[in-house]
């Protein structure tokens, strides 16, 4: 199997994250391998050994775009357990919005299933700095492949592959043929952490760099220039302030409903 | 011609209230037509046409609901041609951003996610980055698709009611080829409660509850609430995981949020953060929580929540 997993470097949530620039773009300083795409690297691996591995022939490749910093992303997956690593990176990426995004990973799927056939790409449900879940659905929509997404469950068998979602009212199973894009919840699986065995391995496995040349893009397709939507302003949020703060002396119960009666929230 | 198309899935016995936002959001931009996947029952035809929507789309194939989300977008696109709408207006759950991310691509337009308004420009005003800012955003396209969050504006009525004339649209033949096909569903058992991601009150557990969730719940009825946990309490398997609030379950907006027994950890943090009002209950007066909520109690919450619940009940009389 050929698996391509998207992984992307974002802004540690543990600190203060803050938008820069002209274009309002998020400062990926102290940036780190999204929490949420650890589980889908989990569940490529899983489906990889329950295969043969590597050994027999199965792939799964880490593919990162951004600046020069996402190759940490990419590192971090090669450590856990990723066969090889790509990393999309061109000055004219920068500012790119999902449907810019989209485009430049669909190019890149096409571009790593040249030789051999990508049979699934895999992400996490959303990325923990932009957290709007565009991009699976509209890089399926550009590939013309099935999504599944929001997997709390996975099984691949016979060209197949079979998920289980939950939603508020209803949980429900559902197939598609590969290829597909799939995204998975946290509920998916246990990721592992990257042990020294993995850490060693990781020296010796090759990182490809692609370029928009590479894959055929144009740099007007992506960046500010082919983004479809703009931020046109950005303001800190004050933070908000700590209010009124009682011990309990029996009557905290009455003193929370008198607070909420002011507030006109009964 | 309509300008502004509003999408409402499986609209049920009546309108529910974030579709009626969506309705009265899309008055304001311009003339307002509605697409309807699934059933509509006459009560929600009259519904949509008290606020205002001049024509009804209808999909002519009944098995969108049999797959994911593309059939649902490529009707949408359908729709949308059709219509000639320039806004596109959608709900922000998981499954309406993805519908929203796919028609996107259909139109080539700019697709903005969790939206809280919409001026007359159609400029969308959101908050991202867990609500530490607030950022307003332009589609630079012909057509813009926004999703919506709930609770973003009063739901009202048209001054003068409308009788919308029906149209049925065919979603183009490929539509299901590409699609992820639902072989299952199972209902969940109906717990009453407002959903967490619409709900105007919240009320959250935490580690503090040690496994009792009794209180919340009963605090939550008295307030006609949805009840919400953290990380810690989901995964202690206390509760499902779909009362997650926070950076990896459910981003939630109402306008009051009572945490209990919530330390308040970042990611518990952001999934609060844009509440109108915050209380906090917890035993540690060192919890971070505190130095959000707008009333705070250091106190033990199976005593304070149960009190609230008797003198909220006593009040309701």
């Amino acid at each position: 199997m050929k698996i391509v997993v998207l992984v992307k470097h974002v802004p540690d949530a543990q600190f203060d994250r803050h938008l820069s620039g002209e274009g309002h773009t998020t400062d990926r300083d102290e940036s780190i391998l999204s929490e949420l795409d650890e589980y889908a690297l989990e569940a490529a691996l899983q489906l990889a050994e329950a295969r043969g591995g590597a050994k027999a022939g199965n792939k799964v490749i880490a593919l990162s775009m951004g600046p020069a910093g996402a190759v940490n992303a990419i590192k971090k997956s090669l450590q856990i357990g990723a066969t090889e690593g790509v990393h999309l990176t061109d000055g004219a990426l920068a500012g790119s919005d999902a449907a810019a995004t989209s485009l430049a990973l669909a190019a890149a799927v096409r571009h790593l299933g040249a030789d051999a056939p990508v049979d699934l790409v895999l992400t996490g449900m959303a990325s923990t700095d932009g957290e709007t879940s565009l991009v699976p659905a509209q890089l399926a929509e550009r590939l013309g492949l099935p999504q599944v997404t929001f997997a709390s469950s996975l099984d691949v068998d016979g060209g197949r592959v079979t998920a289980r979602r939950d939603a508020d009212t209803h949980s429900e199973t559902v197939e598609a043929s590969l290829p597909a894009v799939v995204s998975v919840t946290d509920q998916i699986n246990e990721p592992r952490y990257p042990n020294f065995k993995g850490i060693i391995a990781a020296k010796r496995k090759s990182i490809t760099t692609l370029s928009l040349a590479d894959i055929g893009v144009d740099s007007s397709q992506v960046g500010h220039a082919g983004s479809w939507t703009r931020v046109t302003a950005a303001e800190e949020r004050p933070p908000r302030t700590a209010g009124t703060i009682i011990t309990d002396e029996g009557d905290a119960g009455i003193k929370l409903v008198d607070f909420l009666a002011a507030q006109k929230l009964l | 011609m309509a300008n502004v198309l509003v999408f409402i899935d499986n609209p049920g016995q009546a309108l529910k209230k974030s579709s009626l936002e969506l309705l009265t959001i899309a008055r304001s931009l311009g003339e307002t037509a509605v697409a309807v996947n699934g059933e509509l029952s006459d009560d929600a035809a009259g519904t949509l046409g008290a606020y205002g929507a001049a024509s009804i789309f209808r999909p002519a194939a009944a098995d969108l609901d049999d797959y994911l989300v593309a059939p649902k977008a490529a009707f949408l696109a359908a729709v949308a041609d059709k219509s000639g709408a320039t806004t596109v207006l959608l709900e922000n759950s998981p499954e309406g951003k993805e519908i929203a991310a796919r028609l996107g691509i259909r139109l080539s337009a700019g697709v903005i996610t969790d939206v809280i308004a919409v001026d007359a420009d159609g400029t969308a005003h959101k908050s991202v980055l867990a609500g530490s800012y607030t950022t307003t955003a332009k589609a630079t396209t012909p057509v813009t698709v926004l999703s919506v969050k709930a609770n973003s504006v009063d739901p009202e009525p048209a001054a003068a009611p409308v009788t919308p004339e029906t149209v049925t649209v065919d979603a183009p033949a490929d539509a299901t080829a590409a699609a992820a096909r639902i072989t299952s569903r199972e209902q969940k058992v109906a717990s009453g409660r407002p959903d967490l991601t619409d709900a105007r009150i919240v009320v959250a557990g935490g580690r503090g509850l040690d496994g009792d969730f009794g209180p919340v719940e009963e605090l939550a009825d008295a307030l006609g609430a949805a009840v919400g946990a953290s990380r810690a309490a989901t995964d202690a398997g206390w509760i499902s995981h779909d009362a997650q609030v926070g950076q990896t379950g459910k981003t939630v907006s109402p306008q009051l949020y009572i945490s209990a027994g919530i330390s308040g950890a970042i990611q518990q943090k952001a999934g609060m953060q844009t509440a109108k009002v915050i209380v906090a209950v917890n035993k540690d007066a060192e919890s971070p929580v505190f130095e959000i909520a707008d009333f705070g109690i250091v106190g033990d919450l199976f005593q304070v929540l149960p009190q609230a619940t008797e003198e909220i009940k006593k009040r309701k009389g």
